[in-house]
C-alpha cells in the first residue's frame, strides 16, 4: 500500500467517526472534553457554530454519531452523545453576547428563505451574520418548522425551540410568519438575489385499502394528525388506536396517543421488528410506555359499520430475501388477523409536494416529482434557487437539513459574489501536539470502563398524564461527567513520524487493542491479513507509513484503537504523538460585505 | 514510563486460547522500564509464548535476581509464582525450587550483570547440573540500573554512550553455556519476535537446561553509534541460523517447505521443532561444531541467532539424582524423614 496520505484532512477526519458521520460534522469529542470541564457555555458554542440547535438536537436529533461511535465498536455501547448535547445546552450560562451579531452594514443582497425549518433557518443564520438580508416566509405562527409541529412536547418542549429560534431571529433575519407562499414565480420577479426552498416534505402518505374513504372520519395520517395535536386542534382519541408504519413518526403518533386517551395503543408494521425505519431508542421508549408494536402485517381493509371503524384486517407476511438481498414480503397463507380498534392513525411515510412551484420558471423536476439539483452546491437548474433540507434530495432529519442549509449558505454567498458555487471553501483544520510532559497529555487518557449511563426519566405515571411534561429528565452534572469521560478522544491521533522511528517494538507491545504491526509492505487485502489481530473492518482505514530501516512499514488499523497514548508514551524517539485534530467546516465568510 | 494501567477493554474479536485465556491474562503489572526497552518486547515474547501454548499460569514458577531484566517478571505472567532472589542467585534458588516441585514449568529472567558478573558461578552450575528450566539472559551490554557502565558482556572495543572504548574481553553466555552442557542453546533479538517467540516456545518444552541469550538494547544507555547491542548494530550483523516453528503435539505436520531444506526434531513431550535452515551446513545437533561456528563469526564481529544447539533427548537433574516421580513437597514429612530409627539402622550398617 501507499503511505496514507495524513495532509489530507479527510484522513483524520474519518478517524473521528463520530464527527465523520454527523452530516454537520460537529467536532463532537471537542465539545464533549469541554462538557467533562464543566465548561457548558463553550459546548454549547462549539455545537451551535455546526448544528445551530443544540437544544432541539440534543433530544431529537437522529444521531448518526451514535452507531458510528468506536466505543461502540469496542464496548457494548455507543458513548451517549446526543444527551451529552442537551447537556451543553442545559447548564449553560448565558451564551448571548457571545453569539455573533450581523454587520452594521448589511451588504445590500436580499435573500428569501421559503418555509421556516431547520434548512432555512440555518441559511439564515449563516448569511445573516455575513451581512445578508434574509426574510424567512413560514405559513405558521412561529418559525421552527416540523420541529414545531410534527415532535411532541413531550420530547421537545416548546421553550427549546423558541429559544433557539430565537438567537437566529435577533441576528436581523425578518420572519413573515402566517405567510403561504402560493407561487415561486410571483417570488421569482420580486427583486430577491437568490431564493432558497426548504418546505420539507409536507404531505403523509396515506393507507389506501378498501373502507379508507367510509371510515375516514376515524382514520388520520400521521403527520397532519401530529401538528393539529401541536397546535391544539386534536386533545383527545378514542381508547382503541392503531398505529400504522414503523418510522420514527409512527413511534411519535403512538406516544402521543398514549397521552391523549389511547388506552390499547398498537403499532402494526408490515416489517420485520429489527428492520423497522424507527430509531432503536425511539422504538424502545415506545415499549416502555407500554405500546405493543406487532410485525409483518400488512394492512387490507379498514372493517367499519356504516362508517364508524371497528377493525383492521391484516395479512400475515414473512420476509424473503432474493439473490440480490432484496427483501420480498410474502403471504404466510395464514389467516388473516383483525384488530378492533377506534381510531388508526397513518405514518407510512412522508413525501414531497411543490404544487406551489410553477413548471415553466426553469427548474427541471426529475421523474420522481423532485427537483433536479447538483448534490453538493444545492442549487436548482433555475441558477437563483436552491434547495435544502427534506424537500431537496427527500425526507432525512434535522441535522441533515441543517448540514444542507450550510451547504446552500455557502452557494448563495458565492452566487451572489458572482463567484463559481462548485468552487467550495475549505474546512479550518488543526493539527496540535497535546503532550505536556513524559507522561502527561492535555487530554484525559485514562479510558474510562464504565457502561454506558441511562438518561433519567420521569415515571411514566406523571409523564403519561400531560403531552407537555417532558419524559426525559437529561442528565445531571455529575452523570453527564461521568458519561462524557467514556468518550474515547478519537480526535487526538495518533500521528506516527517514521524517520525517528527505531522499530524497538514498544508501541506494539504496549497497545491494548493490539491496533499496531510492523511488517512487510503488501496490497491492502493482503496486509489485513497478517496483521497482529484481525482486520476485518474494512470501513476502517490501515495507516500505512513510509518504509522504514528495516524496509518494513508500520501499519496501524484504525479500528478500534483507543486513542489511550500509550504507543506515543512508549516510543522512546517521538515517532508517535497524540496530536488533537480539530476540523470545523467551511461557512459563510462574510467576504460579500 | 506510563502511571496508567492498560484499558481493560478487549476488542470485540480478541483471541482465545485453547484454555479460553486472552493474551491480556498472560499479561503482568505495566512496566517501569524505559519506554523502548528491549525488555518489554522480550516480555511481550513470553506472553506470547505461554498463550500460544495454552499454559496455565499458575503452572509456572518465575524466578530472576536484581537489575532492569529482573525486575520484568512483575511485567508477564501476573497470575504465575514468582521470586525475585538476591543478585545473581536466582539460580540456585531455581534450582532449590525444581528439586521440591518438579511439576512446575521454571522461568528464570536474568540480564548480563546478574548473570555475567555476580552470578557467573551459578550460572556454571545451573547449567551443568542441567536443571529443567528455560533461562533468558536479557542481554544489554551496560549496567542500566546504575547509569549504563559496561557490563561483562560487551564487546571490546566498543563505545560507551560517553565514548569510551572498552578494554575488557566479553563473556559470551552462549559459548558457556553449550560448554557446560545446556541442552537447548538460542540466541536472538528483542527486536525480531518472529524467531523469538517459537525459540521460547521451544525451550519452555525442553526438558533439561534451555538457555536463551536475547540481545536486548538499552535505549537509554546503549543505542548509540559505536554500540554493538543497538537495534541498528544488531539488524545489521544479524546472522540467522535457522526459522524455528513449534509444532504442539497434536497439531498436524504438514510440509510445505522444499525438501532438504527443513528438519525436524521431535521432542520428549511429543512437540516437534521444525527449522528451516538459513545457514548451509549448520547442523543444530553438534555442540562442538556450534562452538566453533559461534567463535568463528564473533571474530568477524557478526551475531549469530537462532537455534544454535538442541539435543532432544536430554536428561535432567531429576533423572541424574533418580528421584521418584511425585514432587518432593508432596510427599509428607513421614516420607521425606524416614525417623531416628531409620537412622540408627543406616549408620549401625556403616560401622
Amino acid at each position: 500500500m501507499k503511505p496514507s496520505d495524513v495532509a489530507n484532512p479527510d484522513y483524520f477526519h474519518k478517524v473521528v467517526d463520530c464527527q465523520w458521520a454527523c452530516p454537520a460534522h460537529t467536532p463532537v469529542p471537542q465539545y464533549i472534553r469541554l462538557i467533562a470541564a464543566g465548561r457548558y457555555g463553550d459546548a454549547y458554542l462549539v455545537n451551535w457554530r455546526s448544528n445551530v440547535f443544540p437544544g432541539i438536537l440534543g433530544r431529537v436529533c437522529d444521531r448518526p454519531c451514535e452507531p458510528a461511535c468506536r466505543r461502540g465498536r469496542i464496548d457494548e455501547e455507543p458513548v451517549a452523545i446526543c444527551r451529552l448535547k442537551r447537556v451543553a445546552a442545559d447548564f449553560k450560562e448565558d451564551i448571548r453576547d457571545r453569539l455573533p451579531v450581523a454587520p452594521p452594514q448589511n451588504n445590500g443582497k436580499r435573500i428569501a428563505c421559503i418555509g421556516g425549518g431547520p434548512a432555512s433557518l440555518t441559511v439564515a443564520r449563516d448569511l445573516a451574520v455575513a451581512g445578508y438580508q434574509v426574510t424567512v416566509f413560514d405559513n405558521a405562527k412561529s418559525a421552527g418548522g416540523m420541529m414545531r409541529s410534527q415532535i411532541p412536547k413531550f420530547r421537545l418542549p416548546e421553550a427549546v425551540i423558541d429559544e433557539e429560534v430565537d438567537y437566529i431571529l435577533k441576528l436581523g433575519v425578518e420572519l413573515k410568519n402566517d405567510h403561504w407562499v402560493n407561487s415561486l414565480k410571483d417570488v421569482l420577479a420580486e427583486s430577491w438575489d437568490a431564493i432558497f426552498v426548504g418546505t420539507g416534505a409536507p404531505r403523509g402518505r396515506d393507507a389506501d385499502v378498501p373502507g379508507r374513504l367510509e371510515a375516514a372520519s376515524h382514520i388520520h395520517v400521521g403527520i397532519e394528525w401530529l401538528a393539529s395535536v401541536a397546535f391544539g386542534h386534536v386533545k383527545s382519541i378514542a381508547p382503541r388506536v392503531i398505529v400504522l408504519g414503523g418510522g420514527n413518526t409512527a413511534m411519535d403518533c403512538c406516544r402521543t396517543a398514549k397521552r391523549l386517551g389511547g388506552i390499547d395503543v398498537k403499532v402494526v408494521v408490515r416489517s420485520g421488528f429489527e428492520e423497522m425505519k424507527a430509531s432503536p431508542w425511539e422504538k424502545e421508549d415506545a415499549l416502555h410506555e407500554g405500546i405493543e408494536i406487532h410485525n409483518f402485517l400488512v394492512p387490507k381493509a379498514f372493517l367499519h359499520n356504516g362508517g364508524k371503524l371497528s377493525a383492521v384486517s391484516f395479512e400475515k407476511v414473512r420476509a424473503e430475501y432474493d439473490a440480490k438481498g432484496r427483501r420480498n414480503l410474502v403471504p404466510t397463507g395464514e389467516p388473516d388477523v383483525v384488530m378492533e380498534c377506534d381510531e388508526v392513525l397513518v405514518a407510512i411515510g412522508q413525501e414531497n409536494s411543490f404544487p406551489w412551484i410553477e413548471r415553466d420558471i426553469g427548474i427541471e423536476f426529475d421523474k420522481w416529482g423532485m427537483p433536479v439539483l447538483d448534490a453538493t452546491t444545492l442549487q436548482s437548474t433555475q441558477p437563483r434557487v436552491f434547495f435544502g433540507g427534506d424537500s431537496a434530495l427527500g425526507p432525512k432529519n434535522i441535522i441533515t437539513a441543517v448540514a444542507q442549509g450550510h451547504d446552500a449558505a455557502i452557494s448563495i454567498d458565492l452566487f451572489c459574489q458572482g463567484k463559481d458555487v462548485a468552487r467550495r471553501p475549505a474546512p479550518m483544520v488543526t493539527l496540535v501536539s497535546q503532550k505536556m510532559g513524559i507522561h502527561e497529555w492535555s487530554y484525559d487518557n485514562q479510558v474510562s470502563e464504565e457502561d454506558r449511563h441511562r438518561v433519567p426519566m420521569r415515571p411514566l405515571e406523571l409523564a403519561l398524564k400531560d403531552l407537555r411534561t417532558e419524559l426525559e429528565l437529561g442528565f445531571d452534572p455529575k452523570l453527564a461527567y461521568q458519561e462524557a469521560e467514556r468518550c474515547l478522544n478519537c480526535d487526538v491521533e495518533t500521528v506516527f513520524i517514521g524517520k525517528n522511528c527505531i522499530e524497538c517494538d514498544a508501541c506494539v507491545d504496549i497497545c491494548p487493542t493490539e491496533c499496531i504491526t510492523f511488517t512487510a509492505n503488501g496490497e491492502e487485502d493482503d496486509l489485513r491479513g497478517r496483521l497482529k489481530a484481525p482486520s476485518r473492518n474494512i470501513d476502517q482505514d490501515l495507516y500505512v507509513s513510509e518504509a522504514l530501516k528495516t524496509s518494513r512499514v508500520m501499519v496501524k488499523d484504525e479500528d478500534v484503537c483507543l486513542h489511550c497514548g500509550m504507543c506515543a508514551e512508549r516510543c522512546p524517539t517521538g515517532a508517535w504523538d497524540m496530536q488533537r485534530f480539530l476540523l470545523e467546516t467551511a461557512q459563510v465568510t462574510g467576504s460579500a460585505a | 514510563m506510563t502511571y496508567l494501567a492498560k484499558p481493560k477493554l478487549l476488542r470485540p474479536d480478541t483471541p482465545v486460547n485453547a484454555l479460553g485465556y486472552t493474551r491480556r491474562d498472560y499479561e503482568g503489572a505495566i512496566s517501569t522500564l524505559c519506554a523502548g526497552c528491549g525488555h518489554d518486547s522480550i516480555s511481550a515474547a513470553v506472553v506470547q509464548a505461554c498463550f500460544d501454548l495454552d499454559i496455565q499460569p499458575h503452572r509456572v514458577a518465575k524466578l530472576s535476581g536484581i537489575g532492569c531484566s529482573s525486575k520484568t517478571p512483575d511485567y508477564f505472567l501476573g497470575a504465575s509464582h514468582g521470586f525475585n532472589s538476591v543478585h545473581g542467585r536466582m539460580p540456585s534458588v531455581l534450582t532449590g525450587a525444581a528439586l521440591a516441585n518438579r511439576d512446575l514449568i521454571y522461568l528464570g529472567i536474568s540480564g548480563d550483570g546478574d548473570s555475567a558478573s555476580i552470578g557467573i558461578g551459578q550460572f556454571a552450575h545451573v547449567m551443568r547440573r542441567g536443571v529443567n528450566m528455560t533461562y533468558i539472559v536479557e542481554n544489554n551490554g551496560v549496567y542500566g540500573l546504575t547509569k549504563g557502565q559496561f557490563s561483562a558482556t560487551a564487546d571490546k572495543g566498543s563505545k560507551s554512550k560517553r565514548g569510551v572504548e572498552n578494554t575488557d574481553s566479553p563473556v559470551d553466555l552462549v559459548a558457556l553455556a553449550l560448554q557446560l552442557g545446556a541442552t537447548y542453546v538460542a540466541r536472538s533479538f528483542s527486536g525480531d519476535k518472529a524467531q523469538l517467540v517459537p525459540l521460547i516456545k521451544g525451550a519452555l518444552l525442553h526438558r533439561g537446561a534451555a538457555f536463551i541469550d536475547v540481545i536486548s538494547p538499552c535505549v537509554t544507555f546503549n543505542n548509540h553509534a559505536g554500540s554493538t547491542k543497538s537495534y541498528d548494530y544488531v539488524r545489521e550483523h544479524n546472522e540467522v541460523l535457522n526459522r524455528l516453528d513449534v509444532l504442539m503435539p497434536r497439531q498436524a505436520i504438514t510440509a510445505d517447505y522444499p525438501p532438504g531444506s527443513v528438519s525436524e526434531i521431535r521432542q520428549h513431550d511429543g512437540s516437534t521443532l521444525r527449522l528451516r535452515k538459513l545457514a548451509e551446513d549448520y547442523e543444530p545437533n553438534d555442540r562442538v561444531g556450534a562452538m566453533s561456528h559461534l567463535q568463528a563469526h564473533a571474530e568477524r564481529g557478526e551475531i549469530v541467532t537462532g537455534l544454535l544447539y538442541v539435543d532432544p533427548q536430554a536428561s535432567d537433574l531429576h533423572e541424574h539424582l533418580n528421584t521418584v516421580a511425585q514432587p518432593l513437597n508432596t510427599l509428607g514429612a513421614d516420607r521425606l524423614c524416614p525417623g531416628s530409627a531409620a537412622l540408627d539402622k543406616l549408620n549401625a550398617a556403616l560401622r
